[in-house]
Order: C-alpha cells, then structure tokens, then sequence
C-alpha cells in the first residue's frame, strides 16, 4: 500500500487550477492555427487570429485566458493500491481549489443556494469532483475548469432506439445550430451516447478531454464524428458566430452500453478557451 | 471596416454604425451583469436613483477577474447577453445607448434598439487576456458585494467590438450565417 499524503492533492489540484487557466493546451492551439487556414470569412479569420493573440497574451503574462475560469471540474483516477494519509481527500481537493483560485486570481463563480439567494461562495467551493477506483499505486488528477456560457448550451435527449443515427445527428447539430454564437465558437463538442442519464452526460464531459484530432477508436463512431463535423460546419455560424466555415474544432463522441429500451445522447459544448491540465501523484 | 467611436454615444454616432463593423471604442464604460441588473432595475422600479446616470452611456456585459499586482483589472471578456434581456429594454428607455456582451438577442430587445437607436455590440468572447489590455483605469462605482458583479467604471482605449444589432434592426448573427451556410447541406 503507498501512502500519499492529501496535502499533495491540495498542492497539485492548486497548480493545476492555475496552469489550466492560464496555459492553452497545445492541441487547442494547432487546432485554431489549422481554422485559420481554412476560415473563408475575413472577419472569421480575424477572429481567430485574435483568439490566437490572446492565448498568447494569458501565457506571456500568465492570466487568465478567459474571465470565466469556471467552476472547478475535477476528474480523479484513484489506484486501490493508495492509501491516502493525513486528512478528508475531499476537503484537501476544495482547499487546492480555494487556493488556486485565490493565489491565481482567479474569478471566483460559484454561488450558492442557487435558485434563491446565489450568494457568492466567494472561493470557487464546492469542486465539482469525478473519482474512479482503478487498479495501480497511483493518483491522476485532471483539472478541468468549465465556463458557464458554453455549460448553459448543453442538452439531453432520451431518444428511442428506433430513431437511430439519424435521430442522434439531428440533436446534435439542432443543438449547436440554437446555441449559435452563444457558446464562443469555434467549440469543441463533447457527445455522450447511451448509458443512464447520469453515465450519458458524464461521458459526453469526458470526451471534451480527448486530445484535438484523435477520434473513437471504434471506426463507426468515428465516421459519425466526422459527419456531424461536417454537418455542424455548414451550419455558417462561424467564429464567435459572425458568420464562417469554422463553428466546431472537433467532435468527440464517447458510448456505454444502454438499456435495451433506451438510446440517451447528451451534448456538452465547450468553447474555444478548452482547458484541461493533469498530473500524476 | 474598422471604426473609431467615443462614448458617450449619441444617435449621430449610432447611426454611423452597420452590423458586421469592427469598432475601438474610447471612453467611459460600465461593467453590469445578471445581478448587477436586477438589481438597477429594482431600483428604478422602486423610484430610487441609479448609481450611474444612463443618458448615452455603454454598458459591457462582464465579471472580470480579480488584478493581478500592478494590473488594472484581471481578464475581462463579454459574458453572454440574453440573461440580460429581461431588464436591457427598461434600461434602454431610461437612455442606455451601447451594449456589449456575446450571443443572441431577444426579439424585444431588437425591437428596443431599434426604438431607442441604440446598438449591440459584441466583444470576442474567451478574449478576456486581450481584452483587457485595452482597459485603462478600473474602479468600483457600486454593489462590491457582489464581487465580480459589481458595477465597475472603466475607461477604455481602442477596445475591439463588432457591431451585432444596428439602430436599424440588422443581425450580422443572421447575416454572418446566411452568407456561409452550406445550402440544402445544412441539416
């Protein structure tokens, strides 16, 4: 049995809260430089090259790339041969966000009572936290952080076996199609399909974590997320939906078995500003 | 084309301004978002004075981050525009002129800009780094509980918007995307 101590959590989920926020991910970069060369609408194209600039900007002078750094996502892949020492894991996680969000200048975007009063808990706190049990001496930790415009344009169908694939890309692409510009085009779609309703949605959130370029490793999975790329970029919405070929970056799908009476498909849109950073204990 | 414009805006300025025209923008703006705005217009529905006259003036859509040292203000991109579109037309009659923010608009809110020749303005949303550096001086006019949803004054210098809604009524979201959609591929 390994000891790890929680206060490396909170240090590392600190860290990475700031990394993710500030630091583009690499394959989000190339993927915005590859629309460049394919936007046709000059003000689209503009655009991107802006997007671009301010990457640059959030990394030259480490701030934030957006001002929503969003409620903290955070996935953790917990070996069972880990034994953790020294205090409550969950609180050790929030006291890593508390921290980052306050030495990162971080805004700060969770309220709570959220129907009522939505008073500010003014550290980020709760975390929105996804653990895992798997095999290994080891802990992974994937910060995750999610703004709300692009959250807001999510959706969920329970949709019947009989309506098919053609069921599923008439969701999705209805789905961006209404989101419109506003989600912060050029996003990333995250599409979850099959499982219960809770398994649908967490596995189309997963999929916005996948490296831009790579597809399902199922080969029919991955026709379908070159289609409904396609389909979604004929939409015209365009960069920051000003009209243009490039409205999605990619489209990630992720499957579970379903009920043999169900067939759910969840849409987790994620803007251009796609961050996600992780580490290993 | 791109466009230099200073607030506050007057109906000879709006005018000038068509959907899809980049603009840098001069001048004094206030930051104001969902509570921000419940808040004003409880006030003025209660007969209370407004902390900010609204005669000409712009209001930007955004809860900015906190600065770092030496900062003015952290990053500050448009948060999305149509969870103000309960409250934008009462303020647009009280003289609010500008709007800048992200996302579609409801067709009362295009009806009113068109009424009050005001005009919606996007900034790029997720450019909040690039944003502010464009933001010259910061400093809380009112409500600093609530945080990032304060109301903050803010002179601003050369800031990059497109005009979305013109005074008369026209959509670049529209527009933009009747231009390039793939016809009968579409869906």
């Amino acid at each position: 049995m390994r000891e790890i101590n929680v206060d490396v959590v909170t240090k590392t989920i600190e860290e990475l809260c700031i990394d993710a926020n500030y630091n583009l991910p690499p394959d989000v970069k190339g993927a915005l430089e590859e629309a460049v060369k394919m936007e046709e609408s000059p003000l689209g194209k503009e655009i991107l090259l802006d997007i671009l600039k301010n990457a640059e900007i959030a990394g030259r002078d480490q701030v934030p790339i957006c001002q929503d750094t969003g409620l903290a996502v955070i996935f953790l892949e917990l070996g069972q041969d880990v034994r953790l020492v020294g205090g409550d894991l969950n609180e050790a996680i929030n006291e890593g966000v508390r921290r980052g969000y306050k030495n990162g200048y971080l805004r700060k975007s969770s309220v709570d009572d959220p129907f009522l009063v939505r008073k500010n808990t003014n550290d980020n706190t709760p975390a929105i936290i996804h653990t895992t049990i798997v095999p290994g001496d080891k802990v992974k930790i994937i910060v995750a952080p999610k703004g709300g415009g692009s959250e807001n344009m999510s959706a969920l169908a329970m949709l019947k076996p009989s309506d098919g694939i053609k069921g599923i890309k008439k969701f999705v692409v209805d789905a961006v199609d209404k989101a419109g510009s506003n989600p912060c085009p050029p996003i990333i779609v995250g599409v979850g399909i099959g499982g219960t309703i809770e398994m649908t949605t967490l596995i189309a959130k997963k999929a916005l974590l996948r490296t831009i370029g790579e597809h399902n490793q199922n080969p029919e999975v991955a026709k379908l997320e070159k289609e409904l790329l396609e389909e979604i970029n004929n939409l015209g919405i365009g960069p920051q939906g000003f009209g243009g070929r490039i409205t999605a970056l990619a489209v990630n799908i992720e499957t579970f078995p379903a009920h043999i009476a169900s067939m759910p498909v969840a849409i987790n849109i994620q803007c251009h500003a796609a961050r996600h950073k992780e580490a290993i204990i | 084309m791109t466009k230099t414009v200073s607030t506050p805006l007057t109906d000879e300025s709006v005018k000038d301004l068509k959907a899809g025209d980049r603009v840098l923008l001069n001048g004094i703006i206030y930051t104001g978002r969902d509570a921000a705005h419940k808040r004003l217009v409880e006030m003025m529905e209660k007969g209370e004075k407004l902390p900010l006259e609204l005669q000409g003036q712009t209001i930007y859509y955004v809860g900015p981050c906190p600065a770092k040292p030496g900062k003015v203000i952290g990053s500050a991109g448009p948060t999305t525009s149509g969870r103000m579109d309960a409250y934008a037309p009462v303020l647009m009659e009280k003289g609010l002129k500008g709007m800048i923010g992200k996302g579609i608009r409801s067709r009362e809110v295009v009806d009113s800009i068109v009424k009050n020749k005001s005009v919606y303005f996007a900034a790029i949303g997720g450019a909040g780094a690039l944003l502010a550096e464009a933001i010259k001086e910061a400093q809380i006019l009112a409500f600093s509980d609530l945080g990032p949803e304060a109301i903050y004054k803010l002179r601003v210098e050369n800031f990059p918007v497109t005009v979305i809604i013109d005074s008369q009524g026209n959509d670049l979201y529209k527009i933009g995307k009747e231009q390039y959609k793939v016809k009968g591929k579409e869906k």
